[in-house]
């Protein structure tokens, strides 16, 4: 028997079964294959697509979908696929309203882009169905890269050495592969296990051992692998989470974001999810649009995202803002986190109203107490546990165009490396240049 | 409100859109469904001689081209005449005849070359009442094969017999309808004006293949796994038929013939195009087969709209209006110079004017970092292809140079005076201007 959304405190099983698998569907149904042939006649064959330039794996996209309009799907997902190997996920969940789709010539002809994302996602997922793994290894070269990390960046980079007739060898710390494509990430964005289908499918290239609960460190060091390997790259992630600096953040029902999307992620059963009835989000990004929905749909009665700048400075795009406001999720731009009050576990928050005065956020002493009996940080994520003697830029490892940190023969991508936004799409790309440039010097 | 009722050779219908000879008007059913959704007239599905009707194909009969959205551009048939008997079309047509007497009702015939053959059926067609005949010269496919339909459009000789005899065995108005599966069709329009027809209508379907099926490799629509050509029609053919119709209505020996306009019309617009290239009246049928009997409507009040914004009041007054301006290329004008103009306010930048003209043209676009297209005058020819291919319909536009400006491309001075070919210095076969 279901709980309900009004049972105090955080509680599993809010939702009936029935009513979990309904709201964990996929957010975008994928394309049937009428709908895929009217939405890829919408496009234009633009010159130097404005689409292409905007998306960070430079796919080709109005060859591909003239390739789904020519009948040839399977075609379409090759032209993807050789730019970004993970081009199902991406299709799943880029941020396209800011990418491809933002810079669509139909967006500003009609206000509609075409749905590039939905026919990417019709491409690859007829590729992958049939079971097809259309690239094949280049003469072995002998050499073996290792790779840290098999997240996004670390699978691009591994499946392109492999593809170039390198082996190689991914450290990953957590029991599965993936990285937040596995853990982090909106369930309902990546429905029927799609993260684990990819990898297996992308490890179908051959010539890649994924070595999991390795973790950098600790099972293994940076000048071992240097020792041992030809070349490595660095895929590590932001494992670490920024402090809320609040009082009351060590109590209990306070917690960070991505473990819960994470738990979320890795539940076997959604019923036995544990969630607040009033939940408080702190973050403006992607992480806290995902939990916040997240919880919402667990059935959480009341969701509030509670951010210190205004609406427009969220990371989260319009969409998602849209989308979280959408499933019932409250939306309270500029306040930022006082103290969280509760005896012995979390009961409120309180909340300081800011403005920016002189371009400094200030908070204006006025402050505002919300129910909040769990409360989820997304507040950004931190490099935790880079080897030492790497240079960095900022809070994150130096690289240059390339790839290639301060320590020769060491490349670095994805979310720890410096420069682009964290997104999968990104981490795809540096992972696979990365790969392009280890190749190139050692072929030298 | 313009008045849309229409006369042709006598025959009056309320407005000038007949439905084709073609499966639409096969039976009675068919066309009282027209006439009861407003339709101006018929061209009753062509008969053929007393005995045994013909058969059909018991598989597909239709093959299509689709643009974008499957929108249908074109469609081919391999259907024959009616497969009915002719007793029973043509107690159907007396019937139809006698309850719609203000709907115009045309019978097309199509029998063997023989005189005997026209001398039997035409005073069992007169006796249903039917306006009119339209004799079938046209079809392509399949009943060519047997001396009919287009075996005799394609032989002058023959229109201009068998016509004569329709006119000895008939005395309502004939039309001949004409095949454009010919190099000439001013000569069969010729053949059959000196036959005594009192009208022809154009096109019929041109032969075709639509597709070829690259399993199977047949063509298609395949008849266990062989295709025949078929006949083609729809909105790809406007463009063949417009000038065919121009060139009779244009031509010293059939200037003035009334024509029956025939090819693709879909909308009120390309009906009025029709007749302002000299159709009296306009015939449809794919566009009623795609989408019903149901267009009748757009097709009626556009007419009617455009007639009234254009201050016309009776459709008379636009037949022909554009056939003056129907010319041959020596004679246009090589003093008018344009060049194209994007508008950057409705550009969306798809860049396919520049890709058009950078690739295949005269590369007279440029194109800046930020994506800004703008004509470069010194190399525009205006030659409409970066208007033709841009998604924004009055995006680019071809706008007149004004005599006494210099042409940047030729650094000539734009001559405010007409000169064509005939006197070009550069034709060795100029005469020098008087």
């Amino acid at each position: 028997m279901a709980q309900g959304q009004m049972a105090p405190g955080i509680v599993a099983g809010r939702l009936s079964s029935d009513e979990l698998t309904s709201n964990f569907t996929d957010l975008h149904p994928p394309l049937a294959p009428h709908e895929a042939a009217v939405a890829a006649d919408r496009c234009y064959f633009c010159y130097d697509a404005p689409c292409v330039t905007a998306c960070p794996t430079d796919i080709d996209i109005p060859l591909f979908i003239r390739q789904i309009q020519a009948g040839q799907p399977e075609s379409a997902a090759k032209t993807i696929l050789d730019q970004n190997i993970l081009g199902g996920m991406c299709a799943r969940v880029c941020p396209t309203e800011t990418l491809c789709e933002e810079a669509c010539v139909r967006e500003t002809a009609e206000g509609k882009p075409v749905e590039i994302g939905r026919l990417q996602r019709y491409a690859t997922d007829t590729l992958m169905q049939a079971g097809v793994h259309p690239f094949t290894r280049a003469a072995p070269t002998g050499k073996t890269v290792a790779v840290i990390g098999a997240g996004p960046a670390g699978l691009a980079c591994a499946h392109r050495l492999a593809m170039l007739g390198h082996d190689v060898v991914i450290f990953e710390a957590k029991p599965k592969p993936g990285g937040l494509n596995e853990y982090g990430i909106a369930a309902y964005k990546a429905t029927n296990d799609f993260a684990q289908a990819e990898v297996d499918w992308l490890l179908k290239i051959g010539g890649i051992t994924i070595r999991t609960g390795e973790a950098l460190g600790q099972t293994v060091t940076l000048d071992s692998l240097r020792n041992d390997y030809d070349a490595v790259f660095l895929s590590i992630g932001l494992t670490g989470v920024n402090a809320l600096r609040a009082q009351g953040e060590d109590l209990p029902g306070v917690r960070d974001a991505v473990d819960f999307i994470a738990e979320v992620r890795q539940a076997e059963d959604l019923a036995q999810v544990p969630v607040g009835r009033n939940v408080v989000v702190i973050g403006g990004g992607m992480t806290a649009v995902d939990a916040a929905v997240k919880c919402k749909l667990l059935g959480a009665e009341n969701v509030t995202i509670a951010y210190r700048r205004g609406r427009a400075a969220m990371s989260a795009s319009r969409y998602e803002q849209d989308l979280a406001a959408s499933k019932g999720v409250c939306i309270l731009c500029n306040v930022q986190p006082v103290a969280i009050h509760g005896n012995g576990a979390a009961a409120e928050i309180e909340l300081e109203y800011t403005a920016t005065i002189d371009g400094k956020l200030t908070g204006t002493g006025e402050t505002i107490r919300l129910a909040a009996d769990q409360v989820l940080k997304a507040i950004g994520q931190t490099l935790n546990g880079a080897p030492e003697g790497l240079a960095l830029d900022g809070n994150k490892i130096a690289v240059d165009a390339t790839g290639r940190t301060s320590v020769p023969g060491v490349w670095a991508g994805g979310d720890c490396a410096a420069g682009g936004e964290d997104l999968t799409v990104t981490a795809v790309a540096e992972g696979r240049d990365a790969a392009m440039d280890i190749h190139a010097s050692l072929s030298a | 409100m313009a008045d849309l009722k229409t006369n042709f050779l006598g025959i009056e219908s309320p407005n000038p859109y007949w439905l084709a000879s073609a499966p639409p008007t096969d039976k009675e059913y068919n066309v009282r469904r027209a006439f009861e959704a407003g339709w101006g007239g018929v061209v009753w599905k062509t008969l053929g001689s007393e005995g045994p009707p013909v058969v059909n194909v018991n598989g597909p009969r239709y093959g299509a081209i689709y643009g974008a959205d499957r929108r249908l551009l074109g469609l081919n048939n391999i259907e024959l005449i009616t497969d009915r008997p002719l007793e029973v079309n043509l107690e159907e047509m007396a019937r139809v005849k006698a309850d719609y007497p203000d709907r115009a009702l045309i019978a097309s015939i199509m029998v063997p070359c023989e005189e005997e053959a026209w001398k039997a059926i035409l005073p069992r067609v007169a006796e249903t009442g039917a306006d009119g005949i339209e004799l079938n010269f046209g079809c392509p496919h399949g009943m060519s094969e047997r001396g009919m339909g287009s075996a005799v459009g394609q032989v002058p000789e023959y229109i201009e017999m068998v016509t004569r005899w329709c006119k000895k065995y008939y005395d309502r108005p004939v039309i001949v309808k004409l095949t454009p599966n010919i190099t000439d069709i001013r000569k069969p329009a010729a053949a059959a004006k000196n036959g005594g027809a009192d009208a022809v209508s154009l096109i019929n379907t041109i032969n075709s293949i639509t597709s070829v099926n690259l399993d199977t490799f047949s063509p298609e629509p395949s008849i266990d796994g062989k295709g025949s050509h078929g006949g083609y029609c729809g909105p790809a053919v406007k463009p063949i038929a417009l000038s065919m119709v121009s060139e009779i209505a244009r031509a010293e020996a059939t200037h003035g013939l009334p024509i029956s306009g025939i090819g693709g019309v879909t909308t009120w617009r390309d009906a009025a195009e029709f007749m302002v290239l000299g159709c009296g009246t306009v015939q449809v049928c794919t566009a009623a087969m795609t989408y019903g009997f149901k267009i009748i409507d757009e097709l009626t009040a556009g007419l009617s709209q455009w007639m009234d914004e254009k201050g016309y009041s009776n459709v008379s007054e636009i037949v022909g209006r554009a056939v003056p301006n129907v010319t041959d290329w020596q004679y246009l004008n090589l003093n008018y110079v344009a060049k194209a103009k994007i508008d950057q306010d409705q550009c969306i930048k798809c860049g396919r004017c520049y890709a058009a003209c950078e690739d295949t043209s005269h590369q007279a676009i440029s194109m800046s970092p930020d994506r800004v297209f703008e004509v470069k005058d010194e190399e525009c020819v205006a030659c409409n292809l970066c208007v033709d291919v841009c998604p924004v319909e009055g995006c680019i536009s071809m706008v007149p140079m004004a005599a006494g400006e210099v042409d940047p491309r030729t650094g000539k001075v734009v001559q405010p005076d007409y000169a064509n070919w005939t006197t070009h210095p550069n034709n060795p076969m100029a005469k020098a201007a008087e």
